[in-house]
Parts: C-alpha cells; structure tokens; sequence
C-alpha cells in the first residue's frame, strides 16, 4: 500500500470534527467515491471523532489518499493519548458503551469502513484507522 | 452560538436543518424544541434533514429523543426528506430509528402528522358530526 497524499488535523473541541469531516469528504469525492461510499466514510469518521473528543479530550486525526492494486481510496486514522480501552473485544461490542452513548460508535464504524484497525494500550492512548476503498461495497 | 431556527405553523412546528450539525447543536435544538411544544402546545414537529449529509449515531439519537419526548408532550414527530446514501449508512451503522416517523417529503410528512393527529379539515368534521 502507497500513501498518495497525507494531512494531519488537531481535534480539540466540537466544531473541529465538521471542519474535518468535510476535509475527509473533500478526499472522498477526489478519488471518485460513490454517494454511499463517502457517506459510509464520513459516518464512521464522526463516530471515531466524537469517541476521541469524549474519552480522551482530542486528539489528532490523519487523512490520506492510498492505493493498493491500483485501487485508491481514503485512510483516516485518529490518534489519541486518551486513557486506552481495557478490553477491546468488549468496546466492540454493539450496546456496549461506558459513556452514556448507543455503543454503536466502534462497531458501527467497523461496519461502515472496509478495513478498520484499533491499538489500545491502557494509559497511554488509543489509535484506530479505517479505510475505505473508491471501489468498496 | 448557532441557532436551528423553529417555525409555528398551525399546530405544527417545523424545523429545517440546512447544517451539518455538531453535537452540542443538536442537543440544543432537542431543547429548544422540546420547549416550543410544551409553549405553544403544538400537535406535531416535522423536521426536515434534507439538505443534511450524515447521520451518526449521536444525531440519531437525538432525533429518537425528540420523538418520544414529544410523544410525552402529546405531540408526534415525523423525520422527511432523508437523502437514500444517508438511509443505507444508518441501517449499516445499526440505528433503525424505532419510534421516529418518518416520510419521503414535507408535504407527505404533513400529511403523516395530520392522520395521526386525527386531524380533519373543518368542512369533513362538521359531516362526522351528522354521522354520530
């Protein structure tokens, strides 16, 4: 997998993430992803987002164009030096949530991008990255 | 701050929500609203989210929100005009929206809000009056 082009946003208060989900967008629509595809992208991004802001006060959010097998498509990863989750396998469960959300947030996200990787180290932070490709279902 | 304008019209209000919206305007509007049903003891809230390009989890629940707290408050609710891209993402997300009413357009929402309101124009009323 190459990465084509790579910008970095800092996500500190709410009005941050439309700013960034438009930036996503913005990449979506620039390799020629489908309505629904952008849309998958966009919804995934502002539950990760959201998670970010809520459980580690912000954090930082990368996007990129990539391409493997000369398919493209967009990269968003959100890195955070929040508390960490202690058990992953649990957090992505559907209804689970120690805030007072749905808990749809990372499963949810798991569903809408067509790759998706979490790292969780308690105390130090969390990273997830999704990815969803032009041609993707 | 940002402000989601609310229209009376009738027994209804109407909400058009033209942003994208962040989360502390949402939780704003469900407020807002929730206060003009009880002021102006309005029947039903439509709300448009056409122009609106993604509903996550959070907007979602909001919309649930409203709808059962105007319920509460005697009053139905019905969603209109949700792009089909932004349909797809939720049902995929696992947010189905129980509880919300929902409708192609306003004017088919209209449409919805009054049948459930039991509401008839004066003229067929007066006609049920004769029937009873």
């Amino acid at each position: 997998m190459m990465t084509l082009s790579k910008e970095s946003l800092k996500i500190e208060r709410e009005p941050d993430v439309i700013f960034f989900r438009n930036k996503a967008k913005e990449l979506a629509v620039k390799i020629g992803m489908s309505m629904v595809g952008q849309t998958k992208l966009i919804t995934a991004a502002s539950e990760l987002v959201r998670n970010m802001l809520r459980y580690a006060n912000g954090g930082e959010a990368i996007l990129e164009i990539v391409v493997r097998n000369n398919v493209k498509g967009v990269r968003l990863t959100f890195v955070d030096k929040g508390p960490g989750i202690k058990d992953i396998k649990q957090a992505m469960q559907d209804g689970f949530s120690t805030g007072r959300s749905l808990g749809l947030g990372l499963p949810g996200a798991k569903r809408l991008a067509n790759e998706f990787d979490i790292k969780s180290e308690v105390g130090k932070g969390t990273t997830v990255s999704i990815i969803r490709w032009k041609n993707g279902v | 701050m940002d402000k989601i304008p609310i229209l009376k019209m009738g027994e209804f209000l109407l909400v058009t929500i033209q942003v994208d919206l962040y989360d502390r305007l949402a939780l704003a509007l469900e407020s807002d609203l929730i206060n003009m049903v009880s002021k102006t003891e309005a029947r039903g809230v439509l709300i448009d989210i056409s122009a609106v390009s993604i509903v996550d989890s959070f907007m979602g629940r909001i919309l649930g929100n409203i709808a059962s707290m105007s319920k509460i408050m005697d009053a139905e609710t019905v969603v209109v005009g949700m792009q089909p891209a932004v349909a797809i993402t939720l049902v995929e997300l696992g947010l189905t929206l129980t509880g919300v009413h929902t409708a192609l357009d306003v004017e088919k929402g209209m449409e919805l809000l009054r049948s459930k309101i039991g509401y008839l124009p004066k003229d067929e009323e007066e006609l049920y009056d004769d029937i009873i």
